[in-house]
């Protein structure tokens, strides 16, 4: 048997150093391989975020900024760094954190992330310069026969294959754990980000069927490209993209309830059975952007729609219940219990990671989730389709959400993997809120405009010197939704500039020291389970005696679901008004 | 009371235990919900509804949904605005819209309450139909044919916006539906 170094030998050999803060066993490389694809990752936010910002006062049509070549180019460029470079290269490093970090075992093939790293950033920089050239005014959808160069095609599949060989080298790590006894049942964050890497899977070879034959068409190897079918294999990366997010950030929300409140899921089955769901369901989600287009049955588009009759809906509707009863929990455990909303009230409002995860949370469900099923509903995708509700509904998932979260997560990682203090942690505390505000102030206004039928990726809705020009939008309500929109990017820009500048500032000049002042990691966030309390838990019933487990969580999720009714009602009544019958 | 383990850590061999009461409850509801909605798309607005998203869809050459668009123009033409053919085609015909880089051809005029088949492709690249102030949208492709049945029932003038990104002059892509008494 070859040696497999044991911890202690492998600090004594440089290889892994023991975590004082957390006391978990770092391997060097995964140290690493986490600090560049964090640094990339907060890169691209930066980049993303100043293209968002020159959006928003081009948008905001009082300012109009930026000339509609630009505008067309940067928000393409500005989907691509955000949708893609900020997402990807966090989720690598969780990937990484997932399957080394928190399973204390060294990485098995290093060189396998550090070439998917190689790849990924070296086509990120390329593609960011062909969309900003002028080169690639084709969006981040570039749907055909509208042509780029083909160089951008080329390097949208190197950086796929970058992201392919990171998913694979996850599953091959994971293997080699299990085959070294090193970890029986996944803890639940390195399962959410098996059930990431799953989608992942699926979600790069519908890029790979997508994008290979565009690229050969673009050097005149095929002839022809059919512009249907490219949408429906693009929107099996680009949906499915979307839903790696939502796994990640779910995986994100739990580990972020154990850190700051000590929260552990409710039940580890009804948890895992709701990322099931998700896996086995939301890929059909793709077709919520092609449900009115040409080539496809009614019947189809409801079913897929629908992730079969809503299965995924229900997956996340789980978490939506689990996360906030795991919080009460916890909570109530510490002597929280009075009333309904003690535990809520008493909660650690002032650590970014607690206020990054609630809000996360909540504009992800009220905002994202709902406006999602609605607009994935095949009838009423007529009165939304390629409107402003759709950056709406999708801002309030990815940045609001997930953007969020993975900023709460980082208060935490940045300090533990550089080992430097916080330079800014007064700032830290109000950045989750500055953004969340910002976010919401830009969400309603974006969807106000989409209602009022505003188009997406649309330079200038006063449609000044069009020969057949309109002034349909010159109303008061767009006029204010666009204020909001303007105003709402500026404070989630100024929020989103607080987070990075922190970020940055500790990378390169926070204090270097072996136990970093963090947020707060509660204790119960890294031990073991405890054995005399389940057994007492199985064999009896702590709870059932009394009332209701989680009654404040239940109040919660009972109001979202009347919310939730009320919009979606209000969704087909908006439908029924339009004046023209549709058959 | 604690009885599972923290995400970060791995729970034990035999983690596995019954949903309690509350996550029944709300599962159960969250259930039925998602079903109801799934009745509402499926059953109950195609029965009542009056805007349905039925797509008639075909396949078609460019080329030749350009000549079909042209014979048609010939065929209604009553008039030009902007430089752009206005027809009059009869109810209960088909009528053809052309998007191309950055126009929509014909003008439309329609009677109210009168029932037309619209066809809509492209002859170059996609393009969005956005009919305002209504907000009805499709997509439109070239090589596919999204047809609808359309019956506008107020009178006005309506404007096509293109909503798909189609290159430079996107936002110059302006169209009009003029409906008459």
């Amino acid at each position: 048997m070859s040696a497999e170094a044991a911890p202690n030998d492998s600090v004594i050999a440089g290889l892994m150093r023991r975590c004082n803060v957390t006391n978990l066993m770092v391997d060097r490389n995964a140290d690493r391989l986490i600090m560049f694809n964090a640094v990339a990752a907060v890169v691209a936010l930066a980049t993303g975020g100043i293209f968002a910002l020159l959006i928003g006062l081009t948008r905001w049509e009082a300012i109009h900024l930026l000339e509609a070549d630009w505008y067309y180019r940067i928000t393409g460029a500005h989907g691509a760094a955000m949708l893609i470079f900020w997402i990807l290269f966090f989720e690598v490093a969780g990937l990484i954190f997932g399957v080394s970090v928190i399973l204390n075992r060294r990485l098995l093939i290093p060189r396998f992330w550090w070439t998917a790293f190689g790849l990924m950033a070296v086509s990120a920089v390329a593609l960011l310069a062909l969309m900003l050239s002028g080169e690639a005014t084709v969006m981040f959808t570039a749907y055909p026969p509208l042509q780029a160069t083909s160089w951008f095609y080329l390097f949208f599949i190197i950086f796929a294959v970058g992201a392919l060989i990171a998913v694979i080298a996850f599953f091959i790590e994971l293997a080699n754990a299990r085959y070294r006894e090193q970890v029986g049942p996944l803890p639940l964050f390195t399962f959410a980000m098996l059930a990431a890497a799953v989608l992942a899977l699926w979600t790069l070879v519908s890029g790979a069927a997508a994008i290979i034959p565009t690229y050969l068409w673009s050097v005149g190897v095929i002839g022809h490209i059919d512009p249907g079918v490219y949408r429906l294999l693009f929107w099996g990366f680009g949906h499915g993209a979307q839903q790696i997010n939502l796994v990640a950030m779910v995986g994100v929300w739990y580990v972020l309830a154990a850190l700051t409140v000590g929260a552990r899921p409710v039940n580890e089955g009804v948890s895992r059975f709701a990322f099931l769901l998700i896996i086995l369901f939301i890929h059909m989600g793709a077709i919520h952007h092609i449900l009115v287009d040409p080539g496809f049955s009614q019947l189809s588009r409801a079913i897929n729609t629908s992730y079969f009759i809503y299965g995924a809906t229900l997956g996340s509707m789980i978490h939506a219940l689990s996360i906030p009863a795991a919080v009460e929990l916890a909570q109530r455990r510490k002597g929280f219990s009075a009333g309904i909303f003690t535990w809520l009230q008493k909660a650690p409002w002032k650590e970014p990671g607690f206020s990054s995860l609630v809000l996360s949370f909540w504009l992800f469900g009220v905002m994202g989730g709902i406006s999602g099923v609605i607009m994935g509903t095949v009838q009423v995708n007529m009165i939304q389709h390629n409107t402003l509700i759709v950056p709406a509904h999708f801002h309030m998932t990815v940045v609001a959400g997930t953007t969020l979260a993975f900023m709460g997560l980082s208060y935490y990682l940045i300090p533990l993997i550089f080992r430097r203090d916080h330079v800014f942690p007064g700032m830290a505390k109000v950045q989750p809120y500055m953004f969340a505000l910002g976010m919401t102030i830009w969400g309603l206004g974006t969807g106000f405009a989409g209602h009022a039928g505003m188009s997406r990726r649309h330079w200038d809705s006063a449609f000044g010197g069009v020969p057949m020009g309109t002034d349909v939008f010159q109303t008061w309500q767009v006029d204010w939704s666009l204020l909001a929109l303007g105003i709402g990017a500026l404070i989630a820009a100024t929020g989103g500039a607080m987070y990075v500048l922190n970020a940055v500032a500790t990378v390169f000049l926070g204090k270097k020291t072996d136990t970093p002042h963090l947020p707060g990691i509660d204790r119960d966030a890294l031990t073991p389970a405890d054995e005399d309390a389940r057994e007492a838990a199985a064999a009896g019933d702590p709870h059932h005696q009394r009332g209701f487990e989680f009654p404040g969580t239940l109040i919660l999720v009972f109001a979202f679901l009347v919310v939730f009714m009320v919009l979606y009602a209000t969704s087909w009544f908006e439908l029924s008004s339009v004046s023209w019958t549709i058959e | 009371m604690v009885h599972t383990s923290s995400p970060l850590v791995a729970p034990p061999r035999n983690w596995w235990r019954p949903a309690g009461r509350d996550e029944k409850l709300w599962i159960g509801i969250a259930g039925i919900w998602s079903v109801s909605m799934f009745v509402m798309m499926v059953i109950i607005w195609p029965a009542i509804g009056g805007q349905q998203n039925q797509i008639h869809s075909y396949r078609v050459d460019p080329a030749d949904f350009n000549s079909y668009t042209t014979a048609f123009i010939e065929e209604h033409q009553t008039g030009e605005l902007e430089g752009v053919p206005v027809v009059s085609p009869p109810p209960d015909t088909d009528i053809f819209l052309e998007a191309s880089q950055f126009q929509w051809r014909p003008v439309l005029e329609l009677q109210q309450g009168e029932t037309y088949r619209i066809l809509i492709s492209s002859t170059d690249v996609q393009h969005g139909f956005s009919l305002q102030p209504d907000n009805i949208n499709f997509q439109v492709l070239p090589d596919f044919i999204t047809g609808l049945e359309i019956t506008p029932q107020e009178s006005g003038e309506y404007t096509i916006v293109c909503n798909e990104f189609c290159g430079l002059g996107h936002h110059l892509m302006v169209g009009r539906i003029i409906v008459v008494d």
